[in-house]
């Protein structure tokens, strides 16, 4: 059995992103959406919309949600999965607020657990 | 095994619901070619008299469209007129050069138009009405205006009367016989129906025999001279007298004809291969030209190319006159005779004229007028013969009257059988259509529309198919339901609005809050709809909410699909210099920008930008002088011009100046959805202005302003808003008609959209006559600019949500593991 290890990085503070918004971490060639939710939640999803690659951290930001640009799939922000009668899955990284400041594991993916 | 080859001459509504029945049954029997001399896909001929009034669009009355023929492999050559069959190699050869072979063939050439051999019955002006073409020429002659004399007044000779007039024509109806419609009407009703059509300002004019039609000169029509030497002046002649079975096609292949394409009771020509369907046909001596006969004779070609042993016996026929606002309906055989009885029923203040008329205790003819409900039950109890001695007393008042106590209307449509037919456009049984509710668990009328066409042609039944839906749901089904915005809300947009202002509401919370929003924040489809609503409503007061702005209008630029955006500098009325050029392309080099394209708009895009490089795009284009293109927005896109009297030598007035002066009076207004401009020179209309959002052509004597054109999912031609003579009074007319578009729009719901909901009437009455009412939405308009224009590029390049534009953080490799 192997120990839980996790590698949080800190990628900013909350006031960073707008409410109901959303802010891009590069990480190499992979980009990382952090959402602000209007209750100050902060998740982290792959930028990446499972149907056609579409940025999600353009996307409009509600009720745990977020909207594609592309083509209005409806992403649920904590686990990555599509909504409704869409299929599909993008990638989840947990995130850690101490105070306002933000840290997220990129090694470790919902999607992985 | 190989298919069989069937090949159709002609694609109107018969072989169309010919293919229908065929491929219910066996969709794979047979490899299908259809011939059709008209340009385009089947359509529903019983509706051309809704498109020449103008309450229809073709696009409505489309009943297969390319993709039907695509999805059932039928093979479709349109404008192919077929030349001849030859019966012995059994082939066939179209004008086009195109032969294919066939194992069993259809002939549906459908009918001509009767033609009276008047003097002066070639002259340029003289129409007849039988398809999409006929059509539009009425509406082309129909915008000259003038006098259009029809001659003919049975059906369609009225039904054209009534479209010419509501398209703004003086119409005189010229009828050889006592009353109207005498084939379908007895002389009261004929009467009354005279009546209507004087009130509505036709001048009817019965035993009117037509003599000449008179050269102007240059060989076009004048006027029509009468039997008794009196004239009337006329811009068009329309004839509208009767058809003849078009029957040459099968006449020239040696097949036997009479008045049309003689068939026995399977359908078949005197051919074994060949059959012949619709209008071109004679059956037992009579020839057919209303819809539900065709259907059935379809029925039976369909079964029997199946070698099915199915007969056609002839058909009873009722008709309906499809004019606005005159209810007739006419089954049967009505004429009087010793051995007939009648039953009429007259109310003269509801304008209600109904007669039976009953053999043997049988109905053998009806005639309503006025109210018509009860005619495809009275014509029911015709076509099965019911002996209806048992409710003589109270047959005429209807079926809600029948068994005692009177029903309720959806009681009568409960007790009506399941084969009765609802939708007689598209011949839709009441079977069909509450199965069809069950199955695919519809719940309201455009349901029904979508899933069985019923309702979706006419009209007329729409009632029927919503009583229906009642009976079928229950209380589940509630009629005045309307679509809420989004899931977050049971209101629709038009309470949305209205209560944002009532209510003075004025940030997206106090709405959420005030209306009851069933979710926390809204979503995706409500925000951005709340947010203009408020920056319409409350321009001084209210903060645009940027989150909740679709990303296009939050980045002022054009997402891409691979994330990279496009941007479009303004270029005033398509207007550009070498130094706004020159700037142009340093900036592509600079930026290495992959794309450059001319848009449809007349500005340029530039397309594949990275997020990051718009700020200093926009800084570059600035320098140079340009704003946002605000490409974009759902608000003013762009105002295309065509060169107008500074260069054009048929130019009337100076469109491009006038596009300008309208572009830089109206850019960085928000509105409901885009908003499209131009403004044509002259008639020859290089701006294209009659399909956009508002579009102005210039002529002589001024301006003509046009609005709600589209050219996109739809395509429409604009209507006329009218005529002004300044370029000022076109300025305050296009903003007046664009504000009151921002104040009633649903959010994302175009100009020609809002327009056919409010009414065109409506918009003219505000916009053209109501002086005060136009100045009170050009003076909001105004006010409202001075919040909105202000350059979103410029703002972004002195800082303003720098955020948008630069990642968060770059994590280096060591950091991330």
């Amino acid at each position: 059995m192997t120990a839980e290890i996790r590698n949080w990085v800190h990628i900013g503070s909350l006031e960073d992103i707008p409410r109901q918004g959303a802010r891009c971490v590069k990480n190499g060639d992979m980009t990382v959406a952090i959402f602000r939710t209007a209750k100050d939640d902060v998740f982290a999803l792959e930028d990446k919309c499972p149907h056609r690659n579409g940025p999600l951290s353009q996307g409009i930001v509600h009720d745990g949600c977020v909207t594609c640009p592309l083509h209005n799939w409806v992403i649920s922000l904590e686990t990555g999965a599509a909504q409704g009668a869409d299929e599909g899955r993008t990638t989840a990284f947990p995130v850690r607020l101490e105070d306002s400041r933000i840290f997220i594991d990129l090694s470790y993916s919902h999607e992985a657990v | 095994m190989n298919k069989q080859k069937l090949v159709i001459v002609g694609n109107g509504m018969a072989p169309g619901r010919m293919l229908e029945d065929l491929f219910e049954k066996n969709p794979d029997a047979f490899d299908v070619t259809i011939f059709n001399a008209e340009p385009r896909v089947n359509y529903n001929r019983l509706m051309l008299s809704p498109v020449l009034s103008g309450e229809k669009s073709y696009e409505d009355i489309i009943t297969h469209g390319d993709d039907w023929y695509r999805e059932h492999g039928v093979k479709l050559h349109k404008s192919a007129r077929v030349q001849g069959i030859d019966r012995e190699a059994k082939t066939i050869t179209s004008e086009t050069g195109v032969t294919e072979p066939y194992d069993k063939l259809v002939i549906a050439t459908g009918s001509d138009p009767f033609i009276i051999p008047l003097p002066g019955k070639d002259l340029d002006g003289v129409l007849t009405y039988r398809d999409l073409d006929d059509v539009d020429r009425m509406l082309e002659a129909a915008r000259r205006g003038g006098r259009a004399v029809v001659i003919g007044g049975g059906l369609l000779g009225l039904e054209a009367a009534a479209g010419l007039k509501m398209q703004g024509m003086d119409v005189t109806v010229l009828h050889l016989m006592p009353t109207l419609m005498e084939r379908q009407l007895d002389p009261a009703a004929g009467f009354l129906l005279e009546e209507e059509f004087r009130r509505r300002g036709i001048d009817v004019r019965t035993k009117a025999n037509s003599h000449e039609i008179v050269d102007d000169g240059s060989g076009r029509v004048k006027a029509i001279r009468l039997d008794d030497g009196s004239e009337i002046e006329a811009s068009i002649v329309v004839m509208a007298v009767g058809i003849r079975p078009s029957a040459e096609l099968a006449k020239s292949a040696g097949l036997d004809v009479n008045r049309g394409v003689l068939v026995g009771d399977d359908m078949r020509t005197s051919d074994q291969n060949i059959f012949a369907l619709g209008e071109c046909v004679e059956h037992r001596g009579m020839c057919y030209g209303l819809v539900a006969p065709l259907y059935e004779m379809a029925k039976v070609i369909a079964e029997n190319l199946l070698e099915g042993t199915s007969e056609y016996t002839g058909s009873l026929t009722a008709t309906k006159l499809k004019v606005t606002g005159v209810d007739l309906y006419s089954a049967g055989d009505f004429a009087e005779g010793d051995d007939r009885e009648e039953i009429v029923l007259r109310d003269a203040a509801a304008g209600v004229y109904k007669r039976l008329v009953l053999k043997d205790n049988r109905i053998v003819g009806a005639v309503l007028y006025g109210e018509t409900t009860d005619g495809p039950w009275f014509f029911d109890l015709l076509k099965k013969g019911t002996d209806v001695s048992e409710m003589r007393e109270t047959l005429i008042f209807g079926q809600a009257y029948q068994g005692g106590a009177p029903l309720d209307p959806t009681a009568a449509v409960a007790a009506l059988p399941d084969d009765a037919e609802i939708c007689g456009c598209n011949g839709i049984c009441k079977g069909k259509i509450v199965t069809t509710i069950t199955e695919k668990g519809l719940t309201n009328l455009d349901g029904v529309r979508a899933h069985t066409k019923a309702s979706a042609s006419c009209g007329t039944c729409t009632g029927l198919v919503e009583q229906l839906l009642q009976v079928t749901l229950g209380d589940a089904y509630n009629p005045a339901a309307v679509t809420p915005m989004c899931g977050c809300t049971h209101l629709g947009h038009s309470d949305v609005r209205r209560l944002i202002k009532s209510k003075e509401l004025k940030t997206i919370p106090a709405v959420m809050q005030e209306l009851e929003w069933t979710s926390s924040g809204g979503c995706a489809k409500c925000r951005p709809a709340l947010n203009y609503y408020l920056v319409s409503d409350w321009p001084d007061e209210y903060a645009d909410d940027y989150q909740s702005r679709y990303i296009n209008e939050r980045v002022h630029a054009n997402i891409q699909k691979d994330g990279t955006y496009s941007v479009v500098p303004r270029m005033w009325g398509g207007m550009t210099s070498s130094k706004e050029l020159r700037a142009i392309a340093d900036v592509v080099d600079k930026y290495e920008i992959p794309a450059v394209k001319c848009t449809g708009g007349q500005r340029i895009d530039m397309l594949g930008i990275k997020k990051e490089d718009l700020p200093g795009v926009w800084a570059d284009l600035g320098k140079a002088g340009f704003v946002s293109g605000q490409a974009y927005a759902k608000g003013l896109r762009t105002v295309k011009t065509c060169v107008g009297t500074d260069w054009c030598r048929f130019g009337t007035q100076d469109s491009t100046g006038l596009g300008i002066k309208i572009e830089k009076f109206m850019w960085g207004s928000w509105t409901p959805a885009k908003l499209k401009l131009a403004v044509s020179g002259c008639p020859r209309n290089c701006a294209e202005a009659t399909c956009k959002d508002i579009g102005i052509v210039c002529v002589d004597s001024g301006y003509e302003i046009h609005f709600a054109g589209a050219a996109g999912l739809d395509i429409k031609g604009t209507e006329v808003l009218g005529q002004v003579r300044t370029e000022e009074d076109a300025l305050e007319h296009v903003v007046a008609l664009a504000q009151m578009y921002r104040e009633q729009g649903h959010y994302l719901e175009r100009i020609y959209k809002w327009a056919k909901r409010i009414g065109y009437d409506e918009i003219r009455r505000q916009i053209m006559d109501d002086a005060d009412k136009r100045k009170a939405y050009y003076d909001s308009f105004v006010f409202s600019q001075k919040f909105a224009q202000v350059d979103p590029w410029s703002e972004r390049v002195s800082g303003k949500d720098k955020h948008e534009f630069n990642p968060m953080a770059v994590l280096t490799k060591e950091a991330a593991e």
